[in-house]
């Protein structure tokens, strides 16, 4: 279905995107996933092409071009109401594109129906801005839902939905109804629910919004963890920089004793998984590594790392 | 306004109609160059009273803008039932629906009809006692029933109870992103939440008709005996006689289009919801009265059409 010039040009646009300040580190990516072996790990996640969308008379976003590889995060940058929340309702085709297209694992998704789009749904995660945890069922239920739709065996779904529950540490909360949770754990809860099925791709759209720090710092962990240990993409929206800071600064390892701990970056290694795109009245205005973003000398870029 | 224009459709998101998203509507909208017809998907919610901004943006037509939104409201409904039809699913979801919608009216349909049998026969029977003609009570009271009063009220009452609580529980839950998260993971919403709860009102409403009819019989029949001091055997065999086998099925046919209507208006009105929780107070106001003033429009034109197809004298 992909044939490889189509990967050729993926690629070379991929670096044409992540303009002139980050060519090094594209480099150094694209070199990383060329000694790879398994040619489909270079057919990026998702690709956005020229995309185009206005409200009304509002553009929204005008014309983004972007590419997440496989395995890596993108980190989403932007103030409210840049078109962050509607970049990734378009990846999950719940709103269509004016023009341009998208691309997911390679498949342009741009025109297909809501039944095609249903087969590339499972394929990825959404982990909504305010959780959209279903009010009228518990929190087994909302994490079980994709298994339910699918006629799951119930035996096989409570031990999936235990694992993802331990897996964001909520698992005393099973039984309870979303109303009795707190912010935090009904994003949580939403986390385990889009991560049901283990989908390859996982879009959180301001994850850590309004949570306290400590919260906040254990989904970015989990985010990391996913990142590293699970081999999943994902784009990663946020406003808050030291989710910025965890992201692009830790990486998880599994130790000798088999624990999941997570280390600094530092000297000898760099996290190159880990790419930043900063939006601003329907543009791109920055892409590439957290480096660059601080160097940059740009007054918006330095405005919103600084807040003033 | 051609077909095409009309398809052309008000669908700015990814709808869930699946006819719209084709390339050929694509192309057809590019080509054309404007943005002119397009509301929000009814699936979609949106942060904004968009609505409000679309119609300053764009003086839209606004007959045809009644015209689209009667078309997306059927197409909504109709293919809520080709989808539970073709790939049957959720039957737990319509027993659900069926008990909340119809087992949960039941209370207040026999309330309504056994007063409504009451009321008419109280205002009639002084009436036709100055003809002279009151033997023919029963006659008139099961017939004004079984015709009008029963489907037109069970329905209204229907709408107050169910329209109202459809629209406003698919508004939160467009509002709140559920629609989307049910879409995000898989789920089609009109063959989640629309289909059950069309085939519940389908099946509920009629019989529903039926039990007001009966109890507002009973209702009549009580006052015509108690307060009028009639024969009661001859308040029954006049309803017996009065009614005909085509009057009941016209009886029956009614709330299925009823329900029909209903259930299609609400659930648009709750899918199509923007606005946090203000824009659910207004959609579900929607709901209700437009809900109302179809049921009773639509009651005159089926009492037309029945009249023409069961070859009743006039
Ligand atoms: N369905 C819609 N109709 C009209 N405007 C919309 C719709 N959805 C979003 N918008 C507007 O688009 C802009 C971008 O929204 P959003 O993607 O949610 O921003 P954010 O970056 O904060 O997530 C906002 O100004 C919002 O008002
Ligand atoms: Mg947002």
């Amino acid at each position: 279905m992909v044939s490889t010039d189509f990967e050729l040009q993926s690629a070379s646009e991929s670096a044409s995107a992540e303009t002139a300040n980050a060519t090094v580190s594209d480099a150094a990516a694209d070199s990383t996933f060329a000694e790879v072996d398994d040619r489909s790990r270079t057919v990026p996640a998702i690709e956005f092409r020229d995309v185009h969308l206005t409200f009304g008379e509002r553009v929204i976003l005008g014309g983004i071009s972007f590419v997440v590889q496989k395995g890596e995060t993108k980190i989403i940058l932007g103030g409210s109401g840049t078109g962050k929340s509607t970049l990734i309702k378009i990846i999950l085709g719940l709103l269509k594109p004016d023009s341009g297209r998208v691309l997911v694992d390679g498949e342009d998704i741009t025109d297909y129906t809501e039944e095609q789009m249903m087969s590339v749904r499972h394929k990825i995660g959404m982990i909504f801005q305010e959780g959209a945890l279903f009010d009228s069922l518990s929190v087994y239920d909302n994490v079980a839902y994709r298994l339910h739709e699918q006629n799951v065996d119930e035996a096989q779904v409570e031990e999936e939905v235990r694992r993802m529950l331990r897996f964001v540490n909520l698992e005393d909360a099973i039984e309870k109804m979303p109303i009795e949770l707190s912010g935090g754990m009904r994003r949580r809860v939403g986390i385990a629910r889009a991560l049901v099925g283990a989908p390859s791709v996982i879009l959180f759209d301001e994850p850590t919004a309004g949570l306290d720090p400590p919260t906040a710092r254990t989904i970015c962990e989990l985010a990391i963890k996913l990142r590293d240990l699970e081999d999943v993409s994902s784009i990663f929206v946020t406003h808050e920089m030291n989710n910025l800071t965890y992201l692009t600064g830790e990486y998880a390892v599994v130790d000798d004793s088999g624990e999941v701990i997570l280390e600094q970056e530092g000297e000898k290694l760099c996290l190159i998984n880990t790419k930043i795109m900063m939006l601003r009245d329907g543009e791109i205005i920055f892409s590439g590594t957290d480096e660059l973003l601080r160097k940059s000398d740009d007054r918006y870029i330095q405005t919103f790392i600084h807040g003033k | 306004m051609d077909k095409v224009e009309l398809s052309i459709s008000p669908f700015k998101c990814a709808s869930i109609n699946p006819s719209i998203n084709t390339s050929n509507t694509r192309k057809q909208r590019e080509r054309s160059g404007n943005n002119k017809y397009r509301l929000t998907s009814p699936a979609v919610s949106a942060h904004h009273a968009f609505s409000i901004h679309f119609a300053r943006t764009y003086r839209m037509n606004t007959l045809l803008q009644v015209l689209l939104e009667i078309q997306e409201t059927f197409l909504l409904a109709t293919r809520a039932l080709v989808r539970i039809i073709r790939r049957p699913a959720y039957f737990a979801e319509i027993l659900t629906q069926i008990d909340r919608i119809g087992v949960g009216s039941l209370s207040i349909i026999l309330l309504t009809g056994f007063f409504t049998g009451g009321v008419l026969t109280l205002q009639t029977v002084p009436t036709l006692k100055s003809f002279g003609t009151q033997s023919v009570t029963g006659q008139l009271i099961a017939l004004s029933l079984v015709r009008e009063l029963g489907p037109v009220l069970s329905a209204l009452m229907v709408t107050a109870r169910v329209g109202s609580a459809i629209s406003a529980e698919l508004g939160a839950m467009s509002v709140s992103q559920q629609i989307d998260a049910m879409r995000a993971l898989g789920t089609d919403p009109i063959r989640k939440l629309v289909a059950p709860r069309l085939i519940a009102l389908l099946i509920s409403l009629p019989l529903l008709t039926v039990l007001a009819d009966i109890i507002g019989i009973m209702g009549g029949w009580i006052v015509a005996v108690s307060l009028f001091q009639q024969d009661s055997s001859t308040f029954l065999n006049s309803v017996r006689n009065g009614i005909t086998g085509d009057d009941v099925i016209g009886g029956v046919i009614k709330p299925i289009v009823f329900g029909f209507l209903i259930c299609a208006i609400s659930c648009r009105q709750g899918l199509t919801t923007e606005g946090g929780t203000v824009g659910v107070g207004l959609s579900t106001t929607r709901a209700v009265v437009l809900s109302a003033i179809m049921v009773i429009i639509s009651d005159f034109f089926l009492a037309k059409a029945l009249q023409v197809v069961l070859n009743v004298p006039t």
